[in-house]
């Protein structure tokens, strides 16, 4: 269920995002969603790749600072109100949601958003028991 | 005949037998060599000879040992001035080796060894290791940079001399540094504080437990470090941490260092003769005062220094070090007499901010301080590198480091300075010894 997110510590400088992203084309990685929180300063890329342990390893061997998050890609009915109801699911559970991001691939009319949680494993059973479909990897990644 | 009983019964290696040497005795020999080393610096090196002329001064007016305070001192300029080969007392015959300062603008410092200097220089780093409670049977890893730089070839020579098996890395390359000291059962390492942290870290993230490891004793040196940084490398390693002294003008490591009791460290004052003086106006300070580090090599022949000024703030200990031995005992180096910064009159030294950032994050990242004048006003940026240890997907607890960085180091300095977070491994290094300050102010 849970998804392996690789995050960046970029300068907010032209073309620190690209020299990471050339090396993982080079190494064959595909970039299957990417995610910039930025300030004015630096800025955090978020990304989900097709072999996350490759690229980590790459990443830190290149001298970059990595952290492997654990994350959920969850199924949204993409028509009004959707997202209102996934997120209801998790009212007065106490979860809390640390940031989310849209994957920008959908699949049958379902649109498909990358949520962090601060426990990821008791949002999977709030989610599941009210009927969210969570995603595993390599449905994401197929 | 006691001096040595004393040294055998404390377990010390027999080449420690100097450092116990009676007070009256050590004073003796320094008189004897100080009168020598003038004498041969007269003759030789005529940069000195004119010094002496211009102050009517002649290698007799040498009585005491506190006449040395007559002498002119020697400043790392003279080095660049008189480059290559200016000062060097012996004909390039008898020079077996030639190491040289890494220099990052102009000529480098170049300094030169006879077969006798080397000598000297291994007898003093055994010395600094039996201190240390190592010998034969110890593996050690010198992780200092071999080459022109004096760290690596000083400390391997000595470690080999101690009798112990030397595993001669060098510098870089952390994950391998890790894997044979771990391989290899290695019980001691050589190499810059900083370098140490960074290899705990790198071993937390491969999986080693530097706890777990033989590894009992890290001889630490080549820049300044701090009593918080002790806690920290002992705290999240198994070694016990010592303090090695030593610059290259002098003779490379291996001037001082601590013994296992850690109240200071002793200066092999048989061949290096210390000095405090006032940094302004060089007057001599005495014992217990703290002022700049001045020293005179009592025997080395390729380039005797006269009274060469560290620019390294100190104070000689008075009272004996409970192991017993005689040589007297400087105090930790914190701070460098041209490592101050003045900014908006304030008094700022690199120690500082880097003992701020130790606390606040339990390692020592790289940093680096860069100066700059706007509208007549000085600013201080502190760049700190990101390392993977700090490292926190979410942008509030950047900021939030950010901000405790900023806190802590207005707290320290007293004044406001800038803080950014930076990629790690984007700040220049150099013979793995960070460039901490960058003043791109013109006055």
């Amino acid at each position: 269920m849970k998804i392996q997110q690789i995050s960046l510590f970029v300068e907010n400088k032209p073309g620190h995002i690209a020299a990471p992203a050339r090396l993982l084309a080079e190494n064959g990685i595909d970039i299957r969603s990417l995610y910039l929180a930025d300030t004015q300063q630096f800025g955090i890329v978020r990304m989900i790749v097709s072999d996350w342990k490759k690229a980590a390893g790459l990443l830190e061997s290149h001298g970059y600072a990595v952290k492997v998050t654990e994350v959920l890609a969850i199924q949204v009915p993409d028509h009004p109100g959707g997202l209102a109801d996934v997120l209801g699911a998790l009212d007065g559970s106490g979860i809390n949601i640390e940031y989310m991001y849209a994957f920008p691939f959908q699949c049958e009319g379902q649109a498909i958003l990358i949520f962090r949680f601060a426990d990821p494993d008791a949002a999977i059973a709030h989610l599941q028991k009210a009927g969210v479909s969570v995603l595993a990897g390599d449905e994401l990644l197929k | 005949m006691n001096s040595i009983l004393e040294a055998s019964a404390t377990g010390c290696h027999p080449a420690s037998v100097p450092d116990y040497t009676p007070i009256a005795q050590l004073r003796e020999l320094q008189l004897q060599r100080m009168k020598a080393v003038v004498a041969r610096a007269s003759q030789q090196v005529k940069h000195f000879q004119s010094r002496m002329a211009e102050r009517g001064l002649a290698p007799q007016d040498i009585r005491g040992l506190e006449d040395i305070a007559k002498l002119p001192f020697t400043v790392k300029s003279d080095l660049r001035d008189t480059y290559p080969f200016g000062l060097f007392a012996s004909p390039m015959k008898d020079v077996v080796r030639l190491h040289a300062s890494s220099g990052t603008t102009g000529k480098p410092i170049v300094v030169a060894y006879t077969k006798q200097d080397i000598d000297v220089w291994t007898s003093v780093l055994v010395r600094c290791f039996a201190g240390c409670g190592l010998h034969r049977g110890d593996i050690m890893q010198i992780a200092y940079g071999y080459g022109l730089f004096t760290g690596g070839l000083g400390a391997h020579y000595g470690a080999e001399a101690l009798g112990a098996a030397v595993v001669p890395t060098s510098g870089g390359n952390a994950d391998r540094q890790i894997m044979l000291m771990k391989d290899f059962g290695v019980t001691a390492i050589c190499c810059t504080p900083t370098y140490f942290l960074h290899l705990i870290d790198r071993a937390a993230e491969l999986g080693v437990d530097m706890k777990e490891l033989p590894l009992r004793a890290g001889v630490f040196g080549a820049e300044p470090w701090t009593e918080s940084m002790r806690r920290h490398i002992e705290n999240r390693s198994s070694v016990e941490a010592f303090d090695i002294y030593g610059l290259s003008e002098i003779i490379g490591p291996g001037v001082a260092c601590e013994c296992r009791c850690h109240q200071g460290l002793h200066i092999f004052e048989d061949h290096f003769y210390p000095e405090i003086v006032d940094p302004d106006t060089g007057e001599p300070l005495p014992d217990g005062s703290e002022g700049e580090l001045v020293l005179t090599t009592l025997s080395k022949q390729a380039i005797p220094m006269i009274r060469y000024r560290t620019r390294d703030i100190t104070m000689l200990l008075t009272g004996q070090c409970e192991c017993g031995r005689t040589i007297r005992r400087m105090a930790r180096i914190g701070r460098r007499s041209d490592d101050m910064l003045i900014i908006r009159g304030v008094n700022v030294f690199p120690s500082q901010v880097e003992s701020a950032l130790l606390e606040i994050e339990g390692t020592l990242p790289n940093y680096q301080i860069i100066l700059t004048r706007e509208q007549g006003l000085d600013q201080m940026e502190v760049q700190v590198e990101v390392t993977p240890h700090m490292f926190n997907d979410k942008i509030g607890a950047l900021q939030g480091l950010q901000g405790r960085i900023q806190g802590a180091l207005d707290h320290v300095l007293g004044i406001r300075v800038r803080v950014a977070l930076v990629e790690a491994n984007s700040l220049a290094r150099s013979e793995g010894k960070a460039k901490r300050v960058i003043d791109r102010r013109t006055s």
